[in-house]
């Protein structure tokens, strides 16, 4: 670690003007400390955003207004078309949600919440970063080789994805490929140190019911994600065999077997809906406890409640392939594991209402992201169930219906969640506060044009609008101008919640120059981050002054007190 | 403290001190990925089970391809279990003295390339018989299976010659030994279950 011992404040600078000197990027790239690594995973994946973002852009202009040159971009051939959708799916989930909510916020957050001045593996941890942005890389590179990017699906199911003569990308398939087993590598070694990291240095005093629930959830969530990833691994492995050496595990005329893909992918898929969601969870009902100023509504109840979907999770795997063959009754009884697992999700929500109710509500920006949370998430979970039940699906399967159900649920986890954190810990990462205004006019201009672009989704699935098709003017039934006019109404709402991105990015530039000092605890919040300088030093706290726990993370109205918070490090 | 604030759970408590870790950080961090390794495993067995019980006549292994040659590859699993053995022996010896794990260390190291050499003889057999990776489901599990574990146990052994290196310069503590010694371990153990599955 001693090539780190470096004025913090240069370094925190580094990752915005640092680039006029090469030494710079040079320790800014090899830095072992979990902030500056957080940063990377931070701005790397906002950048990923951008780009998926872009793709959706693209995309919904062709699907909406078919065969028109996209400003940007030009004319889509339904190659590309595929290819984006692929990259634009893969990207959101690999290389934004997962970078950004584990990685950025769970370097960031675990030692400063934990009292610790870093993680315990620090150089695991830089190289966790360093693969993933090659693997960022070679994503990005497999879009412009010969043949083009990959696009068979982010699920990726062989024969297509196997066969170079099917996809034409034979290329493309691959590098796909491999940038992703690369960033299962880059978070393997990420869940490695967080999880060792909470186990085994919390500050003296801190015991496992006062660790702050946003780390548990982001520890609970590396631990299915190392414990799902292994099958997926092997998988990939064999896929990869498949289309580079010409094995056949997957072709049926040579004893292979496509649909064992579709169970090791969803194997690891099902639980990886959750590995993304628990933090967003996280972040959202430690941020409702703050601006509630109340206690969260039963914190061993969360904890379990979310080890219990995390278990559950392994088990409903089936759902997806409910119409790709399978035993109709092995579909029943992934139906029940389905709905069963959908009843730990509604008490996550209903410990956030409860935990609303009595508080003394602040709307700051970052509250009403996670109440847009709240309210965003509930329409995914509920829509999820009438595709767990097997007779809908048959219908529902891969239409729009099933589109819009993931994006009610990963909008709200990935963006809404993000931003939520980003907003509550902007003080802290930047020092400094945000400007309210300009938040709250980015909230509702992102919020209310999502929903603008996904509720017409709903309806056109359910009308029968298949996903994956580049061009519905060629099936005449979906070609109706009632229908074209709801994918309008999608993709211009997708082009004014764009443009509202614009005042996020200006406000975070802003307001990191030029806003308001933050001072140590702007929130007044209870956990241990909020007792350090902003943006902390290396090392986090001084040596001598490294914090020591007395509580739990959320004393706040206690009757006995004052302040109507208590901070986890106060003596009393 | 008055008694309504009962419920709060952190009332009375002594001054904190910082605790010693139930498991070193080196350790545990192996545990985490040994964890990870077996579900990678148990993926291949599962996918190994759900292509062999589909075979076409229930030929397995399918007409035309060579039988595996399962007694000499017996003899060459024992060599992997008592290396594991003789590991044991050298944590116990370093407990009592360190210098005293040098010689068991070195014997389960070799014991294990013993092992690893032998694979590779087999190997090179079984291209010259007609099985590759190509030509059957049977052949490219095979090759997949056993593939992964070799190359898990050159990863294993690497470990235990870094752990010997700094043995011999009186560096070595005896949570490295452990961690080291894990991943061998799980190399050791896991072999049985592949054996099982993929020979028998
Ligand atoms: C409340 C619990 C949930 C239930 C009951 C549920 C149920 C389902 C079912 C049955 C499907 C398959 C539909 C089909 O392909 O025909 C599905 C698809 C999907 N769900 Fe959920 N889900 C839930 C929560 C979530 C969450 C939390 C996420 C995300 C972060 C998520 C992401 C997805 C995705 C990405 C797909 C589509 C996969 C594809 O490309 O085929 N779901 N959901
Ligand atoms: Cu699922």
């Amino acid at each position: 670690m001693a090539d780190t011992v470096v004025d913090v404040h240069q370094h925190e600078h580094a990752g915005h003007d640092g680039h006029h000197d090469p030494h710079w990027i040079v320790k800014y790239l090899w830095s072992t400390d979990h902030k500056i690594i957080a940063m990377q995973y931070l701005f790397t994946g906002m950048f990923m955003g951008i780009i998926g973002a872009y793709m959706a852009y693209v995309f919904r202009m062709q699907l909406a207004f078919p065969g028109i040159s996209v400003p940007g971009f030009g004319q889509v051939s339904p190659g590309e078309y595929n290819s984006l959708i692929t990259n634009h799916g893969s990207i959101m989930i690999f290389w934004v949600a997962m970078p950004v909510l584990i990685a950025a916020f769970g370097n960031y957050l675990i030692p400063l919440m934990i009292g610790a001045d870093d993680m315990v593996f620090p150089r695991i941890n830089r190289l966790s970063y360093q693969i993933f942005l090659v693997s960022a890389i070679i994503l990005l590179a497999s879009l412009f080789v010969e043949g083009g990017g990959f696009g068979g699906a982010w699920t990726s199911y062989p024969p297509l994805s196997a066969e170079g003569d099917y996809n034409q990308t034979n290329l493309g398939s691959s590098l796909w490929l491999l940038a992703v087993a690369l960033e299962f590598v880059a978070f393997l070694l990420g869940g490695i140190n967080f999880i060792t990291t909470l186990m085994n240095s919390r500050a003296p005093g801190m015991k496992a019911y006062d660790i702050p629930m946003v780390l548990w959830m982001i520890v609970i969530a590396s631990i299915l994600f190392m414990l799902s990833v292994g099958p997926l691994i092997a998988g990939a492995v064999m896929l990869f065999f498949d289309q580079t050496i010409n094995t056949g595990f997957y072709d049926p005329t040579r004893g292979g077997d496509p649909i064992l893909w579709q169970h090791l992918f969803w194997f690891f898929g099902h639980p990886e809906v959750y590995v993304v969601l628990l933090p967003a969870i996280g972040i959202t009902v430690d941020v409702i406890a703050t601006f509630a100023r109340k206690k969260i509504f039963g914190y061993k109840l969360v904890l379990y409640t979310a080890v219990a979907t995390g278990v559950l999770s392994f088990f409903v795997w089936a759902h997806h392939q409910f119409i790709a063959g399978i035993d109709p009754r092995m579909a029943n009884v992934f139906t029940i594991t389905t709905l069963l697992i959908s009843v730990p999700i509604a008490e996550l929500l209903f410990v956030m209402i409860a935990t609303l109710y009595g508080g003394s509500i602040r709307l700051t920006t970052p509250m009403l992201w996670a109440l847009a949370f709240i309210a965003e998430f509930l329409i995914g979970g509920v829509t999820g169930i009438f595709l767990g039940a097997s007779g809908a699906d048959i219908y529902f399967h891969d239409t729009y219906f099933v589109l819009a159900h993931f994006h009610y649920t990963f909008f709200p986890i990935a963006i809404i969640g993000t931003f939520c954190g980003f907003t509550y810990w902007f003080p802290k990462m930047f020092g400094r506060m945000m400007n309210d205004t300009l938040g709250k006019i980015h909230f509702w201009g992102t919020i209310i044009p999502f929903n603008f672009i996904f509720i017409p989704l709903f309806v056109l699935g359910m009308g029968g609008q298949h996903r994956r098709i580049y061009n519905f003017q060629h099936f005449p039934e979906l070609a109706g101008p009632e229908m074209y006019s709801l994918r309008q109404i999608a993709t211009i709402s997708l082009l004014i919640m764009l443009a509202f991105q614009a005042v996020f990015f200006f406000n975070m530039f802003w307001s990191w120059f030029k806003g308001e000092k933050a001072g140590k605890n702007p929130w007044k919040a209870n956990t241990l981050e909020w007792t350090t300088e902003s943006p902390p030093g290396h090392g986090n706290w001084p040596p001598d002054q490294m914090p020591v726990v007395y509580r739990g993370p959320y004393e706040y109205g206690h009757p006995d007190r004052e302040e109507d918070y208590w901070p986890q490090h106060l003596p009393s | 403290m008055s008694s309504s604030s009962a419920t709060y759970p952190m009332e009375g408590r002594s001054i904190p001190e910082r605790r010693e870790p139930l498991i070193p950080n080196g350790v545990l961090g192996m545990l985490i990925f040994i964890f990870t390794e077996v579900m990678f495993f148990s993926g291949l067995i599962s996918a190994h089970a759900i292509v062999k019980s589909q075979a076409a006549g229930q030929m397995w292994p399918p007409y035309g391809q060579p039988r595996l040659p399962v007694e000499e590859t017996a003899l060459n699993s024992l060599a992997l279990l008592v290396s594991g053995v003789v590991l044991v022996l050298a944590w116990f010896a370093f407990k009592r003295e360190k210098p005293a794990a040098r010689i068991p260390l070195f014997m389960a190291m070799l014991l294990g390339i013993a092992f690893v050499g032998l694979q590779g003889v087999e190997w090179a057999a079984l291209l010259a018989d007609g099985l590759t990776i190509q030509s059957s489901t049977y052949g490219a599990f095979f090759y997949l299976m056993v593939g992964a574990h070799g190359v898990h146990a050159i990863g294993a052994l690497g470990g235990l010659a870094w752990a010997f290196h700094k043995l011999d310069r009186e560096e070595l503590t005896s949570a490295q030994l452990a961690t080291v010694s894990a991943f061998w371990y799980f190399v050791v153990l896991v072999w049985p279950v592949l054996y099982w599955t993929v020979y028998l």
